[in-house]
């Protein structure tokens, strides 16, 4: 195994780089959106918002198949999206309605989208990772030619759920790609009273996973990292973690700003707000000819409208109705082939 | 010479800490967000600037180690807090809760004491849905060795807190989000409640409603509503399920010969379950009627709040229940939410938890 490493190689294609533009600025819209309508009182669930994290699934998603698959935490709107999960079943599912991805079960912490390879998301803190792993594994005992990726917060490295995982993962060479974003705090708690001074991605090596680490709001560097990390696993060269440095903007659960609480300073926050990775990858593709301002307006177009159809979906769809409450607590049998 | 002091239940556990921190320097409070300027919904807010950083402390997301080190430095000599902002990451740590914590005492004859307070809250509404909002007290008091208690007042939550830090085994604290922001009388200084003994709310003489928690608050609606029909309810605190104290409910049926249970968790192998089969073994011959148990479906919290208001059974279920009880076909109105929805505790509540 390697020890973690920066690669430093390489750029995506000018189309595969609108593409990720495009993704990311999608997400940033979708999100914005939900902000301006949270005070509705009608999305009725707690909700992780993702603005200045949208480079990581974008950069990952871009080399996955759609038969490859995807678990997340809470914090799973771009996750969810960018794996070209449905816009509209997510909206519906914060809406509490019966078209919502989870049928208004689960809410924004519980997405999933089968048919996109998005296979759930939940919010104690590693608790998918070893789920995924298990995943990955039965996808090797069968031979079947897929990836897992496992998207996780700093705070889930601290449950032992994931070292034993990782480990696992590790002494059978699983197709699986650990990406943890590190935003820096778990809810307020920041790192540096949670953990010892060190890379993420140097817990990795001794667990026998190769250990990356990049910079999450650069989505040119996520995209090389994870290309590397998913042909790895997709050739049986055993799994990667991916640990990418990036910044929560809003606060831990909700739609609001929280700087009034002093957890973070606003040079700190502005620092980050400065690595936008939407403004940045804008502006370089701007100077690199690669992005118009045309076209910039062609996606935002495109994109609203996309929003508002999924909005327009969720609110004129129905409530689950009163004998859903106990439909799905256990499975029924399935009809026998 | 104290005056009569009106305080909410969130700031009772905050003095709770603040008076448990001043009077024993052994006492020290953790817990993922405990230092942070929203202080477990204001419950630790503050005490990092009276207190200092080293005994009242952040953590890592390490629930299940964590409870561990607190336990072995419980066992060394300290007073560990531990607070977990919701009971569903509690579950992390149930092994070093079931198999350490519990028996440390027992399986070494008496030569370790651990004592070990947590605190667990459980959520409610606005979506908390399958994760956020479990109910498993019942888990914790089908173990020996630990005790488990359920503060329904302001004055409870000071008290049994204040009693759980002293107390020399391991007491799991089980507080209920929507008793926050409930008032009511609370003594300043030390005010230790006992951990055992159900309380008598309002006496009556037709119906027994015993409760645990929050639904205690629930039956003392339920009761104000009988008593517009005529009915006179006896309610019933339980305030802990280990040990637990069913004399009092015994004693209450042995009147009223009518017995409804109510739980903020499943029925199915519940607390309610332990009272109701305690009333049949032992005051079997008072009861006129079946006894009915009041909890939650056997089914997860769902988070969209068209189920979820079907989900939590109200005082308007109990006093209905009552009126069954009694052959009484007086009906009651149930009143609209003042909110769309029954998913927040007041109306000025805009979410998210």
């Amino acid at each position: 195994m390697t020890s973690p490493s920066t690669l430093e190689n390489g750029f995506p294609s000018a189309n595969t780089r609108l593409a990720l533009y495009r993704d990311m600025l999608r997400v940033r819209l979708v999100e914005e959106e939900i902000i301006k309508r949270y005070g509705e009182q009608e999305m009725r669930c707690p909700t992780h918002i993702c603005i200045g994290q949208e480079a990581a699934p974008a950069g990952v998603s871009t080399h996955l198949r759609r038969e490859d698959e995807v678990y997340s935490a809470h914090r799973s709107h771009g996750h969810y999206l960018s794996k070209g999960a449905s816009l509209k079943g997510m909206i519906a599912e914060l809406y509490g309605r019966e078209t919502g991805c989870a049928l208004g079960m689960g809410g924004s912490q519980h997405l999933i989208d089968l048919d996109a390879g998005f296979m759930g998301s939940a919010p104690i803190l590693a608790s998918t990772i070893s789920v995924g792993v298990g995943s990955a594994w039965t996808a090797k005992r069968r031979g079947h030619d897929k990836v897992i990726v496992i998207y996780f917060g700093d705070g889930a490295t601290e449950e032992g759920a994931f070292h034993e995982a990782a480990n696992f993962a590790g002494v059978n060479k699983l197709p699986v790609v650990f990406v943890c974003e590190n935003n820096l705090y778990s809810v307020h708690t920041p790192l540096e009273i949670r953990q010892p001074n060190r890379k993420i991605s140097e817990l990795a090596g001794m667990h026998g996973v190769r250990g990356l680490i990049g910079d999450g709001n650069d989505v040119d560097a996520v995209w090389r990292l994870a290309e590397v990390a998913i042909q790895d696993a997709r050739n049986g060269n055993g799994p990667s973690l991916i640990e990418l440095a990036t910044y929560r903007w809003k606060e831990h659960c909700g739609p609001n700003e929280d700087q009034n609480l002093g957890y973070r300073s606003d040079e700190e926050m502005a620092e980050w707000v400065e690595k936008c990775p939407l403004a940045r990858y804008e502006k370089i593709l701007v100077e690199e000819n690669q992005l118009s301002e045309a076209i910039i307006t062609k996606f935002h177009l495109e994109i609203a409208q996309e929003i508002d159809e999924a909005f327009d979906f969720a609110k004129s769809s129905a409530y689950p109705k009163p004998e859903m409450l106990s439909r799905f607590v256990y499975p029924e049998m399935r009809e026998s082939s | 010479m104290s005056e009569k002091r009106i305080i909410k239940y969130y700031e009772a556990i905050r003095e709770a800490h603040a008076e448990s921190l001043s009077q024993d320097p052994s006492v020290y409070v953790i817990g993922l967000g405990v230092p942070s300027p929203t202080g477990i919904f204001g419950t630790t807010k503050g005490l990092v600037d009276e207190f200092g950083d080293d005994r009242v402390l952040d953590m890592p997301a390490s629930e299940g180690g964590m409870t561990g080190v607190a336990l072995g430095s419980a066992i060394a000599g300290e007073r560990p807090v531990m607070v977990h902002m919701r009971v569903d990451f509690a579950v992390l740590s149930m092994e070093t809760l079931v198999n350490q914590a519990a028996k440390w005492h027992y399986m070494y004859g008496g030569k370790m004491r651990a004592p070990l307070t947590i605190r667990m809250i459980i959520g409610r509404g606005w979506g908390q849905g399958p994760q956020h909002s479990q109910s498993l007290q019942a888990w914790f008091a089908h173990v020996p060795g630990l005790k488990v208690v359920m503060p329904a007042t302001a004055s409870d939550a000071k008290g049994m807190l204040m009693a759980a830090v002293e107390d020399d085994a391991p007491v799991i604290v089980f507080e209920h989000r929507w008793l926050y922001g409930i008032s009511g009388e609370v003594p300043e200084g030390r005010h230790v409640t006992s951990l055992e003994g159900a309380k008598v709310m309002r006496s009556g003489k037709d119906v027994t409603l015993a409760g645990f928690s929050y639904m205690s608050l629930e039956n003392m609606r339920a009761a104000e509503m009988l008593a517009d029909l005529g009915i006179d309810a006896e309610v019933i605190d339980m305030r802990s399920l280990t040990p637990i104290d069913t004399t009092t409910v015994v004693n209450s049926v042995q009147k009223t010969g009518r017995l409804i249970v109510a739980d903020t968790a499943h029925t199915e192998f519940g607390a309610t379950a332990e009272v109701v089969a305690s009333v049949v073994e032992q005051g079997f011959e008072a009861l006129k009627k079946p006894p009915v148990r009041v909890g939650l479906p056997y089914v997860p919290t769902p988070t969209t709040p068209a189920l979820a208001d079907l989900y939590y059974p109200r005082a308007i279920d109990i006093a209905r229940a009552a009126l069954k009880l009694s052959d009484n076909d007086q009906t009651i109105e149930d009143t609209p939410p003042v909110t769309p929805w029954r998913d927040v505790p007041d109306p000025s509540f805009t979410g998210p938890y």
